[in-house]
């Protein structure tokens, strides 16, 4: 039957791929990349999204291609104070920004409000064009998001450490979650060299690689685990190398899944998703990766005497 | 573990036929009114809409509390005959000077004697300087806020509806606040006024004497004129309150040519109102709506019919709307809208269709994928996807969710992730294969090692979304829910069902090698 053997094979059967040789240079290499990705955190830092900033963005469509001129001429006459007026998506696609008042000001909230109908006016005496979108967030929400947000990505954090600690030793959880660590500052990273604005969708997409990071994680830690049971005497790093190599074929064969579900995704899902699936389609190369290079690695560092209590004098022997 | 009764397997195909029938709402019409029809709603992203987020003003409703009080200590202290100095109420409470410091003692007593709405409302005290304090407690305010709360909610809706919005989503949040959504409303304005006002109509007599003093005298308040340029000193006291309206509608008035807005009393209101207007024939009625002055006629004769008419210069938006808020009650409290967001129809058909797209593509993929790289098994990891997709859209319709664009995106990342669990089957197949063992061994010893890898993962990434559903807001939830429902399902399509297909192939041909 046509359909029955699988036609491609990913991994050749039986690989013995030396990973933990490399242990240092893929340690390393994770460390200068966090090390920078911090220092980006710092200085420019993060572009936060209406979200977790707060102010105002309108999106237009024009009749024909946007005119900048003509559109702060029409902000001007309503007295709005655009802090920017760009293009976005299509040549007849403009997107405003205003900033809101800040909160200490009294009635910060009505007049957020009074701008954003200004806006709409502004864009109501140009000839054919309309608003696809309007939002704002006032500076008392955004503050409340950005919490809620971080509380969430705080909690999961935890939650992921607790459910590995119950499942596995201190040395696998550990080591899961320091990867995690790296993985997100990477992630952080990756958001500030790409200018894609930080916000709840940001922080749903963050989430979601770590989650997959974990799972991926869990998949390796579980065959070691098995393997450390199977084979008494074997060292550490060997048996590591053993299991990696024996869920190889998984590991890649999940990541291309989910690198494919997510890839059409950054190429069409439009200007909302696609900044969305980019970041996805970055965690699933770092999350994949990291289980090899550095969530394997930092067990056997951990690991090296604990885990093999009983294969030194055997090795001795 | 190789063994399928035939009760499993009717349930396992009965749960995905039942899955297919929960879909089906969202295809084709309802055939019978008597069905249950739920069918999964699209968010406002997706159809276009406005999202609103209103806050009630605390300041506001500490405010007229603390005034309610001022009252109440004012009538408390005279009924007991002590005396005050300087009786004054701040943004932190009410103040006064007892008239000696031998009368603080009886004063405090008297006070803390008034009836509270709320355990603990408020608290009296000696505060430095001989004065007696009444603070509101913090919990009293939270309480109060949420009673506020309770209480919009219903005159939202009323004025909503009074709009002709379809399907609006009015929901608390919070102890002080309510999101408003409304579906295919894409610009807010007109609703966003209606609800920024109100609405407290009361009616007072104008204190002649005291126009043109520069200070007014007690009992009577300066209010703002409509026109924002003069003010009139009415007394403070409400003689009608406009809650007790039971109609209110908008016309044109035969002899001005002019909008107006006609109302009509309870028998409440229609007798205060009677009574008042008999006794004050020739002088001058305010009628203040939210502490400004629309007019203010000379009462011409008593009005006994309990009706009357507003004229104030409206156009004929103006005269609907305030017809309609008079309808609809005065708010509690103001209500500031803090947060807004919304999408016009042609950007969330864009979004549709974008989302459409890269949901078929990345579906096409992942089965082209599984099809080249894992051979029969993996087309049955494929007949388990599809089926995964028909409960995800089932479980939704039931708890007729809102499908977010991001919600999309946890479906389209659900079914990337859910071929996961059939990698890790088929790949221990193959190693338990290459080890040399029997076509069943090998199956069996797949299934039952990667049970324990596949739960585990599962679970972590379940945590991971289910905090992200509890801490989250706005669209973030829509992901999160259907990933967590997702990966619900998954484990039931790929553990139960992708497992029976392979288990059925295998009783039916006995192979003595496998497709791997």
């Amino acid at each position: 039957m046509m359909f029955d053997r699988p036609l491609l094979r990913f991994v050749p059967r039986g690989t013995k791929i030396n990973f933990m040789r490399g242990r240092f240079i893929g340690l390393a290499t994770s460390a200068v990349l966090s090390v920078a990705s911090l220092i980006l955190f710092f200085h420019p830092g993060l572009t936060l999204g209406l979200d977790f900033r707060g102010g105002i963005v309108v999106e237009a469509r024009t009749q024909g291609p946007a005119d900048f001129n003509t559109i702060r001429a029409a902000l001007s006459a309503q007295h709005v104070n655009a802090a920017g007026v760009q293009s976005f998506g299509g040549p007849d696609d403009v997107l405003i920004r205003l900033d809101t008042p800040p909160d200490s000001e009294p009635d910060h909230e009505a007049r957020t409000q009074a701008m954003v109908d200004s806006v709409r006016h502004a864009i109501g005496t140009l000839p054919g064009a309309q608003v696809l979108r309007a939002d704002a967030v006032g500076a008392s929400v955004s503050k409340e998001l950005f919490r809620n947000g971080m509380l969430a990505l705080g909690i999961s954090l935890l939650m992921i450490l607790a459910y590995i600690w119950f499942r596995f030793e201190w040395e696998f959880a550990i080591s899961a979650v320091v990867t995690l660590v790296l993985d997100l500052t990477k992630a952080i990273g990756f958001l500030v060299i790409t200018h894609f604005e930080f916000d709840l969708v940001m922080v749903a997409a963050i989430l979601t690689i770590l989650g997959y990071s974990t799972n991926d994680k869990v998949v390796v830690y579980d065959r070691v685990r098995e393997n450390l049971r199977k084979y008494r005497t074997m060292p550490l790093a060997e048996l590591i190398d053993l299991s990696i190599n024996e869920t190889l074929s998984r590991t890649l064969g999940t990541s291309s899944t989910v690198f494919l579900a997510a890839l059409p995704l950054a190429l069409f899902g439009g200007a909302s998703l696609s900044g969305f699936a980019w970041v996805m389609l970055f965690g699933i190369v770092v999350g994949t990766s990291s289980s090899i290079f550095i969530a394997a690695p930092l067990l056997l560092l951990m690991g090296e005497k604990r885990l093999r209590r009983d294969a030194r004098p055997a090795a001795r022997n | 573990m190789m063994y399928y009764s035939r009760l499993r397997m009717a349930s396992v195909i009965g749960v995905c036929l039942i899955g297919l029938a929960l879909c089906l709402p969202n295809v084709i019409r309802q055939p019978m009114a008597s069905l249950p029809w739920r069918q999964i709603h699209l968010g406002l992203d997706l159809r276009g809409g406005s999202y609103l987020l209103l806050q009630v003003d605390m300041n506001s409703v500490t405010a007229d509390r603390l005034r309610g009080l001022q009252d109440e200590t004012r009538q408390t202290l005279l009924k007991n005959s002590l005396g005050y100095r300087n009786l004054t109420t701040s943004a932190h409470g009410v103040t006064f000077t007892p008239r000696t410091p031998e009368e603080t003692q009886p004063d405090l007593k008297v006070l803390r004697a008034m009836p509270m709405n709320v355990p603990d409302e408020f608290r009296v005290e000696q505060a430095e300087g001989g004065q007696v304090t009444i603070t509101l407690s913090a919990e009293a305010a939270r309480q109060r806020a949420y009673d506020a709360v309770t209480q919009s909610i219903e005159i939202v809706r009323r004025r909503i509806d009074a709009t002709g919005a379809i399907d609006p989503e009015i929901t608390r949040q919070g102890d002080d606040r309510i999101i408003v959504e409304l579906p295919g409303i894409s610009d807010p304005e007109r609703v966003k006024n209606l609800l920024g006002t109100t609405a407290k109509m009361t009616f007072h007599l104008v204190a002649d004497s005291a126009i043109g003093s520069a200070v007014p005298p007690p009992g009577v308040e300066m209010l703002p004129m409509t026109d924002g340029q003069s003010k009139l000193p009415v007394f403070s006291h409400v003689d009608v309150d406009g809650a007790d309206l039971t109609n209110a509608s908008a016309s044109i008035d035969q002899q001005s040519g002019e909008w107006a807005v006609n109302f009509t009393f309870d028998s409440t209101g229609a007798q205060e109102f009677g009574e008042v207007t008999r006794a004050n024939v020739g002088k001058r009625f305010a009628i203040v709506l939210d502490n400004k002055v629309i007019e203010a006629p000379v009462i011409r004769t008593a009005i006994t019919g309990g009706s009357g008419q507003i004229t104030g210069g409206f156009s004929a938006q103006q005269a609907t709307d305030m017809a309609l808020l008079l309808r609809a009650g005065a708010l509690p409290a103001p209500l500031n809208v803090i947060e807004q967001r919304s999408i016009g129809p042609s950007l969330g058909a864009d979004s549709i269709r974008a989302g459409g797209y890269s949901l078929a593509a990345g579906f096409v993929l992942v089965i082209a994928f599984m099809a080249l790289f894992y051979g029969r098994f993996g087309w049955y990891a494929n007949i388990a996807l599809l089926a995964n997709l028909v409960l995800m859209t089932a479980i939704l319709s039931l708890f007729e969710a809102t499908l977010t664009l991001p919600g999309m995106a946890g479906m389209l990342l659900t079914l990337g992730m859910a071929v996961d669990a059939n990698i890790l089957i088929n790949e221990r197949i193959r190693e338990e294969v290459a080890r040399g063992r029997s076509a069943l061994q090998a199956m069996q010893a797949g299934f039952e090692r990667a049970t324990g890898t596949i739960v585990d993962s599962n679970a972590t990434a379940l945590l991971a979304h289910v905090m992200l559903f509890v801490f989250g807001t706005g669209p973030v939830r829509g992901f999160a829910l259907t990933i967590t429902i997702g990966i619900v399902t998954t484990l039931f399509t790929t553990l139960l069902l992708s497992r029976m297909l392979m288990v059925r192939w295998y009783a039916r041909t006995r192979p003595s090698t496998l497709p791997v």
